[in-house]
C-alpha cells in the first residue's frame, strides 16, 4: 500500500476533489430511480424492476432490530448515483488520472499484477476499470461490471437477477434493487477452475454519497472461482451509505469462495445482503472481514437446495469505539445430507458494539443434515459490549446440530507474559488480537492475511496508553 | 550487578514481601528455597514488573539503576528475564511468530541503549537459530508451529521456558520453580538446558521449593525465605540441611532464634 498517514488512524480517510460527469439530486424518487435507468439505457424489464423495487421500499417499515442507530439514517440526505466517468478503462491509463492515483494508493494496480486473474475497480456508481486475465477469457470465463452484463448477456442475466435475493426480501434488498449501479458479473463455464483470485474494489468518494453495487455470480457445474471484495472511504462527518445485493448460484459439484475485507471509513452505515444457492454437492463459502463502518448489518447465507451441498461462513468482526458491528451467517438446509459450518470471531473495542446473529435452518425431509455453530467474542477492555442471538429453526428430527459460545476477555496475565518478553502493550494487545483470529486469518490467501493483520494492527494502534 | 534493597510488596493491601535483601552478581547461581507462601514467587513477579503486585518500599537495582519503576518490557529489554511457574496459553499465536518478535524487540531495544545498529534476522535464519536452541533442549521441530503454551503439558511449558532464555540472552535470568511439574527425565534436560545457558556475565536465581532441581544446578549461594524475608543465607551445604531437617523444623529454629 502506498498512502502515508499517520499511524493509528484510518488510512484511507483522503478524498478526491469531485469533478463528475453526473452527480443525481439528493434523496430518492421515481425521477432519480427512472433517470438511473434511462443514463443506463437499460430493456424495460430492468426499469420496471427498478421501480417495482422502490415501490416497495417506500412500503416496507425498517427493521425494528440490528443497529439501535438505524432510525437516525437519513434517507433524504444521500446522494444516489453518482457517474464519475464516461467509460470502463481496460487499462489504468484510461482511467481520470486522479481516481487512477486513489487505487494506486490503495494498492490495486499492484495487487493485480502480483497475484490477482482479474479486477474491478468501481468509484462512487460506476466500475471505472475492469479486466480478466487473456488465458480465462479464452476458456470463457466472463468478469464483467453489472451493467455491461445486462447489454452484453441479457439471457443469463436475465434468468438469474433478482432469484436468489428477490427485491422484496428486506427493505435494503429493495433499495439496491431500485437504485443499484455497477457491480460484478462472474460467469465461470462448466469445470473451469480460475485458481487465482478474481478482485472487485469499491471506492466512495463524495460526501454522503449512497453506493448500491449489484453482484451475481454464476459458476457452472464442477468449476471452482475465489472472488475478493475490499471497499474503503474517505471520513467525513455526514453519513454515507452502502447497501449491495450479492447473489451467488453453485451449479452442481461447483465451489465457490467469497472473501470481503470491509474496511470502510466510520461514517458509512453498511447495510448488505448476500445470499447463494448451493446445488448438488457444491460447496460455498464466504470469509467475511468487518473492520470498518459505522454500523454494518450483514448476515451471508447458503441455501442448500440439494443433497450434497455443503456451506460454510467464517466471519470476523472489529468493533472499535463507536462501531457497531452486526454480523453473522444463515444457513438454509432445504435438502438433505446437507452440511454448514459457522465460524464466528468478534472483537470489541472502547465504545465498539459486536453482536453475533445468526439463522440455522433445517426444514422438514432434510435428513442427516449436520450443522455446527462456533462463535467466539473477544473484549479488549471493561467498556466494550458483545452479544449474541443465534436462531435455529429444525423441523427435521434427523439431524446433528452443534453450537458454542464463548465471551472471553483479554487476561491481565496474558499481557504481562508477553511484556516480559519485550513486547510493549500495543504489541502484545495485537498479538493476542491476531491470535485470536487465526482460525480465520489462515483460511485467507496470504496477501489478505497479512492485510486483516496490518488492519488490525492499525486499529490497536493508538488505542491504548 | 543486582542488588535488592528492603524490598516490600503487597497485592490487594496484603503484604508479601516484607524486606528483602540479596545481592547477585555476574556469573553467580542463587538459589532461593522457601516453604508455600513464603513470598519467592511473589519476588520474582516483583522483579519482572507484574503490575498485580505493589512495591510499597525498597529498590532493586540492576547495574546501578532501580528498575522498580520501569514497565515489563522495560526491564525485559535491559535483560532482565523470568521463567514463570505457570505461563499462559496465548491461542493462535505460533511459537515462532511469538519468539521472532519477542527476540527482534529485544534485539533492537538493546541496540538502542548501546547506539548501535540492528540487523533484523530474516525468518530462515531466525528459523535456523530457533532450531539450534530447540534441539539443545530435545525439542521437536512441531514446537515452532504450536500455539504458544497451548495444550502443552508441564514439561513441554517448561522447556518453552527455557527455550526464551535461550533466545533472549538476558543477564538476570529468574526461573520460578521451573523443576515443578516435571518428570526425572525433562529435569535432566531442562537442567542440562539451563547450566549451558549460565555464563560469566550472567546472573541467576533459582526459585525452587525442592533440593532436587539443585543436584543437577549447584549453585554458588543458597538463601532460605520465610514470611516475605530472607531468613538465611549460605552454600550449597544449606540447601541439604535443609532437605534433611524441613522446613518446619528449620520454621522452629528461626522462631526460637
Amino acid at each position: 500500500m502506498v498512502a502515508q498517514v499517520d499511524i493509528g488512524e484510518y488510512k484511507y480517510g483522503f478524498h478526491d476533489t469531485e469533478d463528475y460527469v453526473y452527480k443525481s439530486e439528493k434523496g430518492l424518487s421515481r425521477k432519480v430511480v427512472e433517470n438511473i435507468s434511462h443514463m443506463k439505457s437499460e430493456p424495460d424489464w430492468m426499469r420496471e424492476f427498478r421501480l417495482k423495487s422502490l415501490d416497495h421500499f417506500e412500503k416496507r417499515p425498517m427493521p425494528n432490530w440490528g443497529s439501535p442507530v438505524l432510525h437516525e439514517l437519513d434517507f433524504d440526505d444521500i446522494y444516489y448515483y453518482i457517474k464519475p466517468s464516461d467509460s470502463i478503462g481496460k487499462t489504468w491509463d484510461e482511467v481520470p488520472a486522479y481516481i487512477k492515483d486513489t487505487f494506486e494508493k490503495l494498492g490495486i494496480p499492484e495487487a493485480e499484477r502480483k497475484f490477482l486473474a482479474g479486477v474491478g475497480a468501481q468509484y462512487e456508481s460506476e466500475v471505472i476499470y475492469h479486466s480478466l486475465r487473456e488465458d480465462l477469457e479464452q476458456q470463457g470465463v466472463i468478469f464483467l461490471d453489472m451493467d455491461s452484463a445486462v447489454r452484453d448477456h441479457p439471457d443469463i442475466v436475465k434468468q438469474y437477477f433478482g432469484t436468489i435475493i428477490p427485491y422484496a426480501d428486506n427493505k435494503f434488498a429493495a433499495l439496491n434493487s431500485a437504485t443499484w449501479s455497477g457491480g460484478s458479473f462472474v460467469y465461470v463455464p462448466e469445470g473451469v477452475r480460475v485458481e487465482v483470485p478474481l478482485q472487485a474494489y469499491f471506492r466512495i468518494n463524495a460526501e454522503n454519497m449512497g453506493q448500491f453495487e449489484r453482484t451475481l455470480i454464476i459458476a457452472a457445474p464442477g468449476s471452482y472461482v475465489h472472488y475478493v471484495e475490499g471497499c474503503t472511504a474517505p471520513t467525513y462527518t455526514t453519513d454515507s451509505l452502502h447497501s449491495a445485493v450479492v447473489e451467488i448460484v453453485v451449479q452442481e459439484g461447483a465451489r465457490v469462495r467469497y472473501t470481503t475485507i470491509q474496511n470502510w471509513s466510520k461514517n458509512v452505515y453498511n447495510l448488505v445482503t448476500k445470499r447463494a444457492a448451493a446445488y448438488k454437492d457444491a460447496t460455498m463459502e464466504w470469509v467475511d472481514g468487518n473492520l470498518g463502518s459505522k454500523v454494518t448489518m450483514k448476515y451471508p447465507a447458503v441455501w442448500m437446495m440439494e443433497p450434497g451441498a455443503r456451506g460454510e461462513v467464517l466471519s470476523v468482526a472489529f468493533a472499535g469505539d463507536g462501531q457497531h458491528q452486526d454480523a453473522g451467517a444463515k444457513m438454509v438446509h432445504a435438502a438433505p445430507n446437507t452440511s454448514s459450518q459457522i465460524t464466528s470471531k468478534s472483537i470489541s473495542k472502547g465504545t465498539g458494539r459486536s453482536s453475533y446473529r445468526g439463522l440455522v435452518k433445517v426444514h422438514k425431509g432434510a435428513e442427516n443434515v449436520k450443522s455446527n455453530v462456533v462463535c467466539d467474542a473477544l473484549l479488549l477492555d471493561e467498556t466494550s459490549k458483545t452479544d449474541t442471538y443465534p436462531y435455529m429453526e429444525i423441523e427435521e428430527e434427523r439431524v446433528s446440530i452443534g453450537h458454542e459460545a464463548t465471551v472471553s476477555k483479554v487476561a491481565e496475565e496474558q499481557i504481562f507474559y508477553l511484556k516480559s518478553r519485550g513486547l510493549n502493550e500495543t504489541e502484545a494487545m495485537s498479538m493476542i488480537v491476531n491470535g485470536f483470529i487465526e482460525p480465520i486469518a489462515k483460511e485467507l490467501p496470504l496477501e489478505y492475511a497479512v492485510e486483516l493483520n496490518r488492519l488490525i494492527q492499525l486499529e490497536m494502534e493508538g488505542s491504548v496508553g | 550487578m543486582f542488588e535488592i534493597e528492603n524490598l516490600h510488596a503487597s497485592i490487594d493491601d496484603k503484604e508479601i514481601l516484607a524486606g528483602v535483601d540479596l545481592t547477585v552478581n555476574a556469573g553467580e547461581v542463587h538459589a532461593i528455597m522457601g516453604p508455600n507462601g513464603s513470598g519467592k514467587s511473589t519476588l520474582a513477579n516483583v522483579l519482572a514488573g507484574n503490575p498485580a503486585y505493589e512495591v510499597t518500599e525498597g529498590s532493586a537495582r540492576f547495574f546501578g539503576a532501580d528498575i522498580l519503576e520501569l514497565a515489563p518490557e522495560e526491564r525485559a529489554h535491559l535483560g532482565i528475564f523470568l521463567a514463570f511457574q505457570y505461563p499462559t496459553v496465548i491461542p493462535g499465536v505460533s511459537m515462532a511468530n511469538f519468539l521472532r518478535m519477542a527476540v527482534t524487540n529485544t534485539k533492537k531495544a538493546r541496540a538502542a541503549q548501546s547506539g548501535g545498529e540492528v540487523v533484523p534476522f530474516t525468518p530462515r535464519e531466525f528459523r535456523r537459530l530457533m532450531k539450534e536452541k530447540m534441539a539443545l533442549l530435545h525439542m521437536d521441530d512441531s514446537f515452532a508451529t504450536r500455539y504458544l503454551n497451548e495444550g502443552f503439558s508441564g514439561g513441554e511449558k517448561k522447556r518453552a521456558e527455557i527455550l526464551q532464555l535461550a533466545l533472549l540472552e538476558p543477564t538476570l535470568a529468574i526461573l520460578d520453580e521451573t523443576d515443578s511439574g516435571l518428570d526425572i527425565d525433562a529435569l535432566r534436560v531442562v537442567s542440562q538446558g539451563v547450566n549451558n545457558l549460565m555464563n560469566a556475565n550472567m546472573g541467576m536465581l533459582l526459585i525452587t521449593h525442592y533440593q532436587r532441581l539443585l543436584n543437577y544446578i549447584t549453585p554458588h549461594f543458597v538463601h532460605i525465605m520465610m514470611g516475605g524475608r530472607v531468613v538465611q543465607s549460605g552454600g550449597p551445604e544449606l540447601a541439604h540441611e535443609l532437605e534433611s531437617k524441613g522446613y518446619e523444623k528449620l520454621k522452629a529454629e528461626f522462631i526460637a532464634a
